[in-house]
This record gives C-alpha cells, sequence and structure tokens, in this order.
C-alpha cells in the first residue's frame, strides 16, 4: 500500500503542478489572480480534441498550434481586459472570472455538453514498484520536470528572467530603473497561458473534456498556490505534493470517503495557513501593502 | 373637441376593442385545438436532448396521425421547450417549469432528470393540479407521496427509469450473472466485489442494498468506495481497488465520472470486471469519451436493439437516426406522449379525473417492454413488464447481454456477456 500511495501521490502531483506553475507565476509576478487560467487550459483541451479528432491533425502539431493560439488569446484578454485594471485586484479577480464563464459559456454553446476525451499523447501503461502508471501520467511527470527546468533557466540565466524577477519582488522600483512593467507582465501572462496550454495537452487526456473542467482543477490549485504560498513556483510543487498525497492517504486509509479527498485537502491547506498565513514559501502580503 | 373628432375617436376605440376581441376568439379557437406539453430537461446536455427528440417523434407521428381524438374533435399536440439548467443549477428547474406553467400555459409536464429538480417540480405541479409524467429520475420517494396522499399527487406518473430501489434489485441481477460466469467458466466460488457507487442519494442506497446482498449471492464484499459524481480523475481509487484483491466492480456512477472511471479502468486493465449502473456508457459517445478504453463496460439499460417487444428495434432505429445517438432513458417522453394520448381516447374527454383513471389502467406496448403503473402511479418492473436490459460494449459496439435466460426470457439478439480478456487472464492465474 505505501508504494501504491507514493506513486499515486507523485503522479497526481505533476499533473496539479502542471497546472498550478503558470497561476504562481503570474501572479508573482503582476500579482494577478487569474481565475481564466483553468478555463485556458478548457480551451487548449478543445482545440487539441477538434484539431485531432475532428480536422484528423496529427498530435504533434495540433499541441504547438494550441499552444500558439492559447497564447495569443491570453495576451489578448490581458492587454485588452486585465491590464487596465491591474492595479484594481477585486476587479481583475471579477474580470477573470468572468472571462472563464464567457469561454464556458462559448464551448458549452458550440460543442455542447457531452463529455469527450481528449485523445492521449502516450498510450497504455507501465508498472512502477508494483503500482501501475499510465504513460500519459508518466510523461505528464517528465514534462513537468523539463518545463520546471525552462522555466528556472529562463529565470535565472536570461535578461527577461531578470526583469521579470526584478518586477515580482518590487514593481515600482522596476519602473525607476526604466523596466517596463506593463509589458514585463504581458510576457509573463504569455508564458502563464503557453503553461496551462501545455497542460491542456498532458493533463487534459487524463480527465474529461467538457465545458465546465476548468471548475474543479482552479479549486484545487487554488489550495494548492495558497498552500504553497501565492507566487512562488516552489511552493506551488511542494503544495502539489501535499495536496496529492492528502488526497491518496484518503482513498487508500479512507475508502468510503474517497469523496472527501477534495475537502480534506482544503482542510490541510486552512490549517497551514493557520500557522503560516503567507503559505509555506509566500511573501507576507499585509507587510508589502 | 367637436363632435367630428369625438366620433373618429369612438369609432377608432370601437375598431381596437373589435381587434382585440377577435384576436382573443382567434386565440381561443386555436387553444381550443392544441393540448401544450412542456419538455423539460436540460437541453445544452444529452439528457434533454433526449426528452426533447423522444417527444417530437411522438408528437410528430401523433399529428401527422390527425392529433388526440378527445370525443369527436381532434387536438393537436404543441411541445414547449423548457430548458431546466438541472444539471447546474437546480434552482433554475421549477423557474422555468413555473414560466412554462404562467406564460406558456402547458396543459402537461413530461421530462426532467435530476431527483432535486424532479421533487420541486413535483410540488409544483401539483399545486397546479397538471399532469407531471416523470422521464428521468428515479428517486422512489416520490411515488410514495401518491398513496400517503392521493388527492394531492394522483397528476404524477413515473414511466422511465425504474425507481430507485428497482434498479438496484436489477442492477445486482447483472452483477449475480457475472458472478455466475466467473463461476461456470473458471470455478471462483466466492468472487470477491469492489461496491464504487458515487456519492449520491441515489449511490447511498444502492451501496446499502448492494453491501447486504452480495454474501447472498455468495460473494464478498473487498471494500466500498465513494468518489465524487464529477471525480477527474479515479486511478487512486482502481489502484486500492487492485490492491484489496477484488475480482468484479460494482458501480453506481451516473454522472462524468463514470466515463473517468472507464476509461482509467480500461487503460490500466484493472483484473477485475466493471458492471452495474454507468449511465454514460449508455451513450453512443461513450467509446470516444473514453478514448476506446470503455470496452468490456457492463450497464444497466433501458433500451437496446434486441426485439424487447415488436417495436423495438424499428424505433431504435429511427432515434439513432434523428439524434445521431442511442437513446437513454430520458427518450421515455415518446412512450408518455402515447401513453397520454391513449388514456385521453380511452376517457373520451379531457377532463383530467377521468384521464388520470385511464392512465392508471394503462399497458402499452413500448420499445423497451410493456408499461403500466402500480398503485404508487410508478412504473412495474418484472418479466411481463419493463425488465430492463443490460448492456455491454464488444469491440465498441453496444450489445445486449441482458437478460439472459433470466425467467426465461433472452430477447432475440441478445448475446453473450464478455469477460475483458485482462480479467480472464487474471482469473486463469
Amino acid at each position: 500500500m505505501l508504494a501504491n500511495i507514493l506513486v499515486t501521490t507523485l503522479v497526481n502531483a505533476a499533473a496539479y503542478a502542471m497546472l498550478a506553475v503558470g497561476f504562481s507565476l503570474i501572479f508573482g509576478v503582476g500579482r494577478i489572480i487569474n481565475l481564466a487560467h483553468t478555463a485556458y487550459y478548457m480551451l487548449a483541451g478543445f482545440s487539441i480534441y477538434t484539431l485531432v479528432a475532428t480536422a484528423g491533425c496529427p498530435a504533434a502539431p495540433a499541441v504547438l498550434l494550441t499552444i500558439a493560439l492559447i497564447t495569443v488569446i491570453a495576451v489578448l484578454c490581458y492587454k485588452l481586459l486585465i491590464d487596465p485594471m491591474r492595479e484594481h485586484e477585486t476587479t481583475v479577480l471579477i474580470i477573470t472570472i468572468a472571462l472563464a464563464l464567457v469561454f464556458q459559456e462559448l464551448m458549452l454553446k458550440y460543442f455542447g455538453g457531452q463529455f469527450r476525451s481528449v485523445p492521449s499523447l502516450a498510450r497504455g501503461f507501465f508498472v512502477i514498484l508494483g503500482v501501475q502508471v499510465t504513460r500519459q501520467h508518466a510523461l505528464t511527470c517528465m514534462v513537468l520536470v523539463l518545463i520546471l527546468g525552462a522555466v528556472w533557466l529562463l529565470l535565472q540565466k536570461t535578461r527577461l528572467g531578470l526583469a521579470i524577477r526584478a518586477t515580482a519582488q518590487d514593481k515600482e522600483v522596476a519602473n525607476l530603473m526604466g523596466m517596463d512593467v506593463s509589458r514585463i507582465a504581458a510576457i509573463t501572462a504569455a508564458i502563464s497561458a503557453a503553461l496551462a496550454a501545455t497542460a491542456g495537452a498532458l493533463v487534459a487526456p487524463l480527465n474529461i473534456l467538457e465545458p465546465h473542467m476548468w471548475l474543479h482543477p482552479l479549486t484545487i490549485i487554488l489550495a494548492i498556490v495558497v498552500l504553497g504560498g501565492l507566487g512562488s513556483i516552489k511552493g506551488s510543487i511542494l503544495g502539489a505534493v501535499i495536496i496529492a498525497l492528502s488526497e491518496s492517504l484518503v482513498i487508500f486509509l479512507l475508502p468510503q470517503g474517497s469523496f472527501l479527498k477534495g475537502a480534506f485537502s482544503l482542510l490541510i491547506m486552512i490549517i497551514v495557513l493557520l500557522i503560516r498565513p503567507e503559505g509555506l514559501f509566500g511573501v507576507a502580503l499585509e507587510g508589502e501593502r | 373637441m367637436n363632435t367630428r373628432q369625438l366620433v373618429t375617436v369612438f369609432l377608432l376605440a370601437l375598431f381596437c376593442f373589435g381587434m382585440i376581441l377577435l384576436a382573443g376568439c382567434a386565440r381561443q379557437e386555436e387553444e381550443g385545438n392544441v393540448i401544450k406539453i412542456g419538455v423539460a430537461g436540460p437541453m445544452q446536455f444529452i439528457h434533454g436532448q433526449h426528452h426533447m427528440l423522444g417527444a417530437q417523434m411522438a408528437a410528430d407521428e401523433i399529428n401527422d396521425a390527425g392529433g388526440i381524438k378527445v370525443g369527436d374533435d381532434y387536438y393537436t399536440i404543441e411541445l414547449v421547450k423548457i430548458d431546466t439548467n438541472e444539471l447546474l443549477s437546480v434552482d433554475d428547474a421549477s423557474s422555468a417549469v413555473e414560466k412554462a406553467i404562467a406564460q406558456d400555459n402547458i396543459d402537461l409536464l413530461v421530462g426532467t432528470i435530476r431527483t432535486e429538480a424532479a421533487v420541486a417540480i413535483q410540488e409544483l405541479m401539483m399545486d397546479h393540479q397538471k399532469i407531471y409524467i416523470t422521464c428521468g429520475a428515479s428517486f422512489k420517494e416520490m411515488a410514495d407521496k401518491v398513496s400517503q396522499d392521493y388527492d394531492r399527487y394522483k397528476y404524477w406518473f413515473r414511466l422511465t427509469p425504474l425507481n430507485g430501489e428497482l434498479l438496484a434489485k436489477a442492477s445486482l441481477l447483472l452483477l449475480q450473472h457475472v458472478g455466475q460466469v466467473m463461476k461456470d467458466d473458471y470455478g471462483i466460488e466466492t468472487p470477491k466485489v469492489a461496491v464504487v457507487c458515487e456519492e449520491a442519494a441515489a449511490g447511498d442506497t444502492l451501496a446499502a442494498v448492494a453491501q447486504q446482498v452480495i454474501p447472498s449471492f455468495g460473494m464478498e464484499v473487498a471494500g466500498v468506495w465513494r468518489p465524487s459524481p464529477q471525480a477527474t480523475d479515479m486511478t487512486a481509487e482502481l489502484a486500492a481497488i487492485r490492491d484489496s484483491g477484488a475480482q468484479i466492480i460494482y458501480t453506481y456512477l451516473s454522472s462524468s465520472g463514470g466515463v473517468t472511471y472507464a476509461r482509467q479502468w480500461g487503460e490500466l486493465k484493472i483484473p477485475a470486471a466493471s458492471v452495474g449502473i454507468n449511465v454514460e456508457a449508455q451513450s453512443k459517445g461513450f467509446i470516444e469519451a473514453t478514448d476506446n478504453y470503455g470496452n468490456y463496460e457492463f450497464t444497466l439499460n433501458t433500451y437496446a436493439p434486441v426485439e424487447i417487444t415488436e417495436k423495438t428495434i424499428k424505433w431504435y432505429e429511427d432515434f439513432i437516426a434523428k439524434a445521431g445517438e442511442f437513446p437513454t432513458y430520458n427518450a421515455g417522453t415518446y412512450d408518455a406522449l402515447y401513453i397520454y394520448k391513449e388514456a385521453v381516447e380511452r376517457a373520451g374527454t379531457l377532463d383530467l379525473d377521468a384521464v388520470i383513471e385511464e392512465m392508471e389502467k394503462t399497458r402499452f406496448t413500448s420499445a423497451c417492454g410493456i408499461q403500466a403503473f402500480d398503485e404508487n402511479h410508478d412504473v412495474i418492473w418484472g418479466p411481463e413488464y419493463v425488465t430492463a436490459v443490460g448492456t455491454q460494449w464488444q469491440d465498441g459496439e453496444l450489445k445486449c447481454v441482458w437478460p439472459y435466460d433470466w425467467q426465461g426470457i433472452t430477447y432475440p439478439g441478445t448475446v453473450k456477456y464478455q469477460l475483458p480478456p485482462w480479467v480472464e487472464e487474471a482469473l486463469q492465474k
């Protein structure tokens, strides 16, 4: 059972982290809680489905085309709707949730409420420590490692990364130093959306494709990033592991209460916040204000 | 104002009054030959679409044949589409039906799927003393109300699906069938059964009944799992089930969780046969939605392409031709309209008490069996009535595999149940 819990935790944590990293990145830089983040993930799922299942496009070009398309949509939404309101956090929250609902209704109108699936990039399973793991889950773990490496390189080794980090630390000072804070936030929004679209290619095949599929992961990644500390990428990874572990424990130790796995994860989040209000690696927002 | 102006105004007023009277008379005459039937369901989803299509097929056929004969007059059916949105917001359902009663002046209501919405609509329709034929919700207590307070609830009937208690009985017969196959073919004397029932009112009933009944079948309960109806990932549950050594999984899954479950069960080749109720496995899109991993899923169903009655195959094919989908139990609205039509024609009047009395005597040959109502106005289940069917996905096609010599019944066209090959392999070991 221990091996089962460990392996299940790791593969599920990778899927959660995939979604949480982009969400955390845009908050860290722009202080934007983008509730439309998982809606981009949903849009990516529908885009890949349309290209592969309907238009007969091979999977790899479909994924690349989708990432480009979602990034363009996200940047347009950012420039037109979010950027002008960036200083008003509550307004941004409302705008992003409204945006997500608009995307949901559009998909509902166009595709209907039927359940579909995004074709897996890797089919079948293999066994690790006696535990069956789908190839898609394994692929998600591997791509997550690559993406984390790429994000680390971008942030630590490039001039753009330096600017992003500077803006995240203190945007007023970054502005005074001549950096175009608005442009950097837009670039970060694009990276964040590209990550959501990548999650659409990797995580959506593990789930069901339908217009409301963005809601559940949104709740989970909110729990993850708040637990790990808003804006902290390493916090998001650790948060994803903790939430996935709590879910696995509930299912294996309390099978009749397996529907409580979400509630149990949120309970853990509340306990952590009572002890560390800023989360495990987050900045103290009250102090910042 | 001079006399000439006064006369002009008077004539104009008279003209307007006359027009209003004429319009009223025309409307009265028009409405006098029309029976308005509300079709309630979540129209953005397959459930509501099947409610609507079933009713539309029946209405078209009845109207083409001249309509409903009431005494010497013929009434045409006019359908009022009511989008209840009940899968997303239960509260929307009552207000949508209330609007249809107040504005569209519906005479009868068919449809609805979610228990919470159906119960609220039942009260609303009883308040307005209008007939409501539920085609979609299985909550047994809705029927109990008829015997508890007949005068208030006599306007209510249920056609599909069977009530929750009967669904449990019928689905457990499928489980028994799989257990028997394992016993006969592989000598498994006491199969271990994992019970997977989603956390919902109907799931509570089925989980409790299953735990009581499974030992009486000579089987053993390996564990009970209660995932969320909308679970997006069930790999952990399936890993735990595999760990438990279960050889059969008995399911009750009525929502998107059923697709997640079947897809991951097939992809991970969990060495346990899956049987029970998986509502999503009744739809044509199931195989695609599971990325082709849904083969061998075995679920209780209402319709199947076999000769349940002489009407079944033609109606089933007609429905697929129009919908591009297999009919689900929500398409029972088709039969609901015919049952109402026949009751009205037998009664020879639209008087509700007379119509209800005739509806209580219903014995209607439908595509899913002989439909009749018990004293609680609930559809009767049994060998001479509606039996329900067990359907299994085999090679990407939905096949009827049950009843298979149950109470002497095997509908022509029924094929043998197949164990998934990976389960057979595990049983051989």
